[in-house]
């Protein structure tokens, strides 16, 4: 047996590595867009500069709340915080709360830039590709007049040009694509390799939670491009998804993404989740929605959920992946933090969205208070090459971290 | 020929209006500043991809990078990468023209708008 120590001596690190895995482990679909050198580099260096502001810059953020904010405010006050907005309004004027915010503004901005010239470069090749692989296919349903609900309309979520609907041509596909190669750099990795560590964390807590589950019919309520309803349509292959979105974009990319990726029982329907009345009362043994409501609106989500209750057959589950609510067990300062992306990030409903009792909104819907699910669950990645949110103590990224709550009820 | 042009398309303005943060001058220049280390970085990567590539295989020497001039063909392609280059660079000023042309509604406004039931 042949000696593996070498004697040559190796550079040691200055300390162990513990930041982002290099862009090239992110899965690479049949609807990826070519990605050259440089255009890599930048998502590299963006997932850094996130990852640097979370666990580098933002706990000044909260050094510099306890050693000078809440002091002055008590002190010219007379007072501490009455609420989150309060403090919010306090911390604005603090410089590293001002710096750490244009950073993280900042990056959001060139996070987009660097994706959205990928894949509009090469947007007629892409936008062939879907084509392609969508036209005359029936488990794309589009519906071309379909009013685009005001919380779309009003603006681009999340500093995301053009939002979920915008076609720069026929047929684009260059907006989903650009969200599905970016959530790398804002992430952090934190997603894994396809974006996907919430739909993984859903598929297995589902498993866990629900053993004898077989649901025939799945629906994904505000699925996007489909990245987390993909692991689930895998979880139960034999089961019949439907993914609904606003978005005709993301609905032709994740139709022709899920193809490529060998996934075939999902149906991509545009529809306005509030009014789904094309489809069948008690016709769904699984509805969920991940990272959704906080982009909705109090006049849908009322709807969303009698829709939701409607749909379901008895028996049925529905459950919903969120950020956790803020409760008064929360502190100001967190709940303050939490806010961000809604007022600085384009979330605008997320505030009011995560302030709301869930439960009585469930039970309004129709679902008895006894049948309520609480749970919670972290993202689902491969841990080799991807960092683990539910290992990760370094960083709270207030908002972004990879591990949410779910709220949801057996009909 | 497409009709997307990515030189002018990539850096557009999402919908709502921007905050700032510090003085909006320094809020500029920290935007423009952050590409450039973006930018540098992208180089950084680049240059060690390289610099690892002519190590395993020992085809060029240092004197002949030092020597190398480029033709017309290699001085455009190089210039078509300057244009890309400046105008991710200065993003944020396009940004701020768009903002002229355009009425929008705060994330506060717009989500006071949406809690009315």
């Amino acid at each position: 047996m042949s000696s593996l120590v070498s004697d040559k001596p190796k550079a040691q690190p200055a300390r162990p590595y513990d930041g982002p895995p290099d862009y090239r482990v992110v899965g690479q679909h049949g609807m990826y867009p070519q990605l050259s050198h440089d255009e890599i580099s930048r998502f590299n260096f963006l997932a850094h500069v996130n990852r640097h502001l979370s666990t580098q810059i933002m706990p000044g953020v909260k050094e510099a709340f306890d050693a000078r904010v809440e002091p002055k405010f008590m002190a010219t006050q007379g007072r501490g915080f009455k609420d989150r907005h309060e403090v919010r309004k306090a911390l604005l004027k603090d410089p590293m709360f001002q710096w750490w915010s244009a950073l993280r503004r900042a990056t959001m901005e060139t996070r987009q830039q660097a994706g959205r010239w990928v894949t509009l470069r090469q947007a007629d090749h892409l936008n062939a590709k879907a084509k392609a692989l969508t036209e005359h296919d029936q488990r794309l349903k589009l519906k071309p007049d379909l009013p685009l609900p005001r919380y779309v309309e009003a603006i681009d979520h999340h500093c995301m040009p053009g939002s979920y609907h915008t076609e720069l041509a026929e047929g684009d596909v260059t907006g989903p694509c650009n969200y599905d190669i970016g959530i790398f750099a804002t992430t952090g990795g934190m997603l894994g390799r396809y974006n996907d560590g919430g739909g993984q964390a859903i598929a297995a807590w589902v498993k866990e939670a629900l053993p004898d589950l077989k649901p025939q019919r799945i629906l994904d309520i505000g699925a996007g491009l489909g990245h987390n309803v993909v692991p689930i349509a895998q979880a139960f292959p034999e089961a019949e998804v439907v993914a609904v979105d606003v978005g005709a974009p993301m609905l032709r990319y994740g139709l022709a993404r899920a193809k490529t990726m060998g996934v075939e029982n999902i149906t991509f329907v545009q529809g306005d989740v509030s009014d789904l009345s094309d489809l069948a009362d008690e016709s769904f043994d699984m509805i969920h929605s991940c990272m959704f409501l906080h982009e909705t609106s109090y006049a849908s989500m009322p709807k969303i959920f009698a829709e939701t209750h409607r749909l379901l057959k008895p028996g049925g589950i529905v459950f919903h992946v969120e950020q956790p609510q803020y409760t008064p067990e929360m502190p100001l300062f967190e709940q303050a933090m939490r806010d961000w992306d809604a007022f600085y990030n384009n979330e605008p409903f997320w505030t009011k969205m995560h302030e709301v009792d869930l439960d009585s909104w469930m039970v309004a819907a129709g679902f008895a208070p006894d049948k309520l699910i609480h749970g919670g669950v972290a993202a689902v990645v491969d841990p080799d090459v991807f960092p683990q949110a539910a290992q990760d103590t370094k960083q709270e990224d207030y908002g972004r971290k990879a591990a949410w709550h779910v709220v949801g009820a057996v009909k | 020929m497409s009709k997307i042009d990515p030189l002018v398309l990539a850096g557009a303005k999402s919908k709502g209006k921007r905050p700032y943060f510090l003085d909006t001058d320094v809020e500029r220049l920290t935007n423009i500043v952050l590409v450039l280390a973006q930018e540098l970085a992208v180089v950084r990567e680049r240059t060690d991809t390289l610099e690892r590539l002519l190590e395993q295989s020992g085809v060029l020497t240092r004197q002949e990078i030092e020597t190398f001039t480029p033709t017309k063909q290699q001085a455009d392609e190089r210039g078509a990468w300057t244009q890309e280059y400046l105008a991710r660079v200065f993003r944020v000023l396009q940004q701020e023209r768009e903002a002229l042309q355009a009425q929008e509604a705060s994330s506060e406004e717009v989500a006071d708008e949406l809690a009315k039931v």
